[in-house]
């Protein structure tokens, strides 16, 4: 559903992402994993035709996104990792803004437009401004203005920061019954604990490549660490298996 | 738990500002070395060349008034005296806003607000930088007014130090007005309706400043025919505004200081005022800051409804596609929800009611017969200053309508929205406002004018179609030289694209009023030797290059914008 081939993104001299290659299969929850300035969001821009990549393809849906972008954009919803919306809309004016311009309006959106806001309990406040809505809130929102079009594909980068952990659950339910319906989701994060048991697979990413994907099973083979639990995995993985010394920094 | 520290020292106000003139730094050396050479030549150039004007003006003046016999000194002192009261009063609107900016809302706020910083020294700080942020500008436009002053009086070489030891007192005054007003509202009044009401009150106060000094005529100052003796005119000239005011004491300083008269009154006064006032405002901040910075951290909880404008912009804009009619309706609710946005058309209301006024106030129908080539060189020269005034306002309206998308392109960038409706969008939202009031002021300055027929539709259809250029030109060089950062969409036109954009603005305004002077000369001509016009290939060749000059306008930024838009990465 979601197929990068050699993808790479130059920031001057600097790059960002390096050949990257990945296949993200319909009704799949894929987990994409790196440490700080991997390349993740820049990834995951890319993959929602935000970011234009300096060579390679990426396709949604058998769609090039920068070739086609409007017939692959109408399947996707992205979530981004900073809730930023605008201040002077209430919440249900920014849903159905979001409806609108996936080309949707209607009384089927109107009463979808309710039910996220029922289900993230965000009712109460859904004919005030966004400016008075908490970062969680705002996060709330988004996450909704990902799903008010009916998406094949969810893209979504740190989803849980700023969550409750009632509606980190709720979330977690929500894109498993997603994925169950024929949905696909890809989300980057740092939390470990969400991608361990949750995503059917796991990429990580590091220095812009990929160092390893697969199930959980496989990328302990890869690492040759039978029982290792994914932070141990993600450390080795990374390149990053260094203890400072602690003591001498707290004194 | 070990000690945290070997010792503690108290930070001073110097620690608390470093990380603002660092980012100003960093901000400069990245503008320096990756802007362009050519952005920064244009950017010196217009600054030298908006300066070197005032500097000429100002020397002109002054001249002119030295050599006014017995009154030159009193003609001066009243000038600069007048300047600085319109300083004090900029300075204290701005100072109003910035110091809700500075002392409640700034993103610093919290690390300084949690850290075990002096409550003095902060109060300094914050005060320093509001000051700063306030003046610089008021600073900026002094010198080309002072300079006047030190060469036309031979003020020597130690006048810049007297100016700048006026000039500090005269902006730490409004500063610490600014500060505690804003204070005293932001205790009352949680902060983002404070910001809301601030944006108001100055922008009523300076649509009323604006009207009164319109109103009051000071032009009459110089002309003494209009007193009843010559007496009346010099006692006039003698009372200071208000003996009080600051901006007296400062200028009799410099005036004292150009006509050698030893006096330290003046700057006793200022100086010991402006402490005074620095001490009560450090004291009022003590009081009231704590529960002040508090309640700024509340938001508005109150229902928002649609209102009456949902329902008829979501009917009269039926006929649109959902897509387009979306943006429409989102960027009219958002421009009349926020305050900083709409509150601008108070200003432009009374812009307007001051531009039709002296329009009126022309000495052209008081009884005599006026020359038709009268009328109508001024309905001609008139257009040039109504395509100006839309050039003003599309710059302030139009040009920042794709930076204010910054935060939010995110959305609209992953969303299969085509720039190009986007840009449309944009564009007649901008626009249909735009010609009504290209429309109005063409329309009621051509009738005050008693314009003939010929200039009336010359005047409409020249207008009409520099409206629809201007707004692809704000709208272009706005998508190429966005603010995505800038929160205040008031700020957004004074970056360099809208420098671009109003050189561009007035540079197509000044080509359609030389093209179209051939045609109207030839008119002109016509009536005079009392024959029938008809128009010359020439003419016409004329009026059709305006045409294509507009069009050109118009297509061209539109199609740079676009392909800009297709390839933004945010």
């Amino acid at each position: 559903m979601i197929r990068l081939r050699q993808v790479k993104k130059m920031y001057g001299n600097f790059a960002a992402v390096h050949g990257l290659d990945l296949h993200i299969r319909r009704g799949e929850l894929f987990g994409l994993l790196g440490p700080n300035g991997a390349g993740k969001t820049t990834t995951m821009r890319m993959i929602a035709g935000i970011v234009a990549p300096s060579g390679g393809t990426v396709e949604v849906g058998g769609i090039d996104i920068f070739r086609e972008p409007m017939r692959a954009k109408a399947m996707l919803g992205f979530i981004p990792d900073r809730p930023f919306v605008y201040d002077k809309l209430t919440g249900a004016e920014f849903l159905r803004f979001n409806a609108g311009l996936y080309g949707q309006e209607g009384p089927k959106v109107e009463s979808l437009i309710d039910e996220l806001l029922d289900l993230f309990e965000l009712s109460r406040w859904k004919d005030e401004l966004t400016e008075s809505y908490s970062h969680g809130m705002r996060q709330k929102l988004i996450i909704s203005g990902a799903f008010v079009h009916r998406p094949e594909v969810i893209v979504v980068d740190e989803p849980m920061v700023g969550l409750d952990p009632k509606s980190a659950r709720l979330l977690k339910i929500l894109f498993r019954r997603f994925v169950e319906r024929g949905g696909t989701v890809l989300m980057s994060t740092h939390t470990l604990e969400i991608v361990e048991g949750f995503c059917d697979r796991v990429g990580i990413i590091r220095q812009g490549e990929l160092a390893a994907c697969g199930t959980m099973d496989e990328l302990r083979q890869d690492a040759a660490s039978a029982g290792a639990g994914l932070e141990e995995l993600f450390l080795r993985l990374t390149g990053e298996h260094v203890e400072p010394d602690l003591d001498a920094i707290i004194g | 738990m070990p000690s945290s520290v070997d010792s503690r020292r108290e930070p001073g106000v110097f620690h608390i500002l470093r990380p603002k003139l660092l980012s100003a730094r960093a901000r400069f050396r990245t503008n320096s070395d990756r802007a362009p050479r050519g952005r920064n030549v244009v950017l010196g150039l217009t600054a030298l060349v908006a300066l070197g004007a005032a500097f000429v003006i100002a020397f002109r003046l002054v001249s002119y008034f030295k050599n006014v016999p017995e009154i030159g000194s009193l003609l001066a002192g009243k000038l600069l005296g007048v300047a600085f009261l319109a300083f004090m009063s900029i300075l204290l609107l701005s100072n109003l806003v910035a110091a809700l900016s500075t002392f409640f809302l700034a993103h610093d706020l919290d690390l300084l607000v949690a850290a075990p910083l002096d409550w003095g020294r902060f109060y300094l700080a914050k005060l320093g930088e509001t000051v700063v942020h306030s003046s610089w500008m008021v600073a900026l436009l002094s010198v080309p007014l002072l300079a006047a002053y030190m060469i036309v009086w031979d003020g020597g070489w130690m006048f810049p130090v007297v100016a700048i030891s006026a000039l500090v007192p005269l902006f730490v005054i409004p500063g610490v007005i600014g500060s505690a007003v804003t204070l005293l509202l932001v205790n009352i009044f949680p902060a983002r309706r404070a910001r809301d009401l601030l944006g108001l009150v100055t922008i009523l106060a300076a649509g009323g400043l604006v009207l009164l000094l319109r109103l009051v005529q000071p032009e009459q100052l110089a002309r003494p025919e209009g007193f009843a003796s010559l007496v009346d005119f010099i006692s006039v000239l003698r009372t200071p505004s208000h003996p009080l005011l600051p901006s007296e004491w400062a200028s009799s300083m410099l005036m004292n200081w150009l006509t050698r008269i030893a006096d330290p009154l003046p700057i006793l006064l200022l100086w010991t005022t402006a402490g005074a006032f620095v001490v009560i405002g450090a004291a009022l901040h003590r009081r009231l800051y704590v529960a002040g910075f508090a309640k700024a951290q509340e938001g508005r909880n109150e229902g928002v409804r649609s209102g009456p404008m949902g329902w008829i912009g979501r009917h009269s804009l039926g006929w649109l596609r959902v897509t387009t009619r979306e943006f429409v309706l989102k960027d009219i609710r958002i421009f009349f929800r926020d305050s900083t946005q709409w509150s601008q058309l108070i200003l432009l209301a009374v812009l307007i009611a001051v531009y039709l006024f002296n329009i009126r106030a022309l000495p052209l129908f008081t009884g005599e017969q006026v020359p038709v080539f009268l009328v109508t060189l001024i309905a001609f020269l008139n257009q040039g200053l109504a395509g100006f005034v839309i050039a003003a306002v599309a710059a302030r309206f139009v040009f920042p309508a794709i930076s204010l998308e910054g935060r939010q392109l995110w959305l609209l960038r992953s969303s299969p929205l085509d720039p190009r409706a986007m840009l449309r969008s944009k564009y007649w939202v901008g626009m249909v406002p735009l010609i009504i009031l290209a429309l109005i002021l063409t329309v009621t300055t051509n009738s005050i004018l008693r314009a003939s027929g010929f200039m009336m539709a010359v005047s409409v259809g020249t207008v009409l179609a520099y409206t629809l250029a201007v707004g692809g030109l704000a709208l272009g060089t706005g998508t190429l030289y966005p603010q995505y950062d800038t929160e205040n969409a008031a700020q957004i036109p004074t970056s360099f694209g809208g420098l671009i954009f109003m050189l561009l603005a007035i540079a197509l305004l000044a080509a359609v009023i030389v093209l179209e002077a051939v045609p109207v000369t030839s008119y002109l001509r016509a009536r005079q030797s009392r024959a029938e016009w008809s128009p010359s290939v020439f003419d016409v060749a004329a009026f059709v290059a305006a045409g294509a000059c507009c069009i050109a306008a118009t297509w061209i930024p539109i199609r740079l914008a676009a392909a800009r838009l297709d390839e933004l990465e945010t």
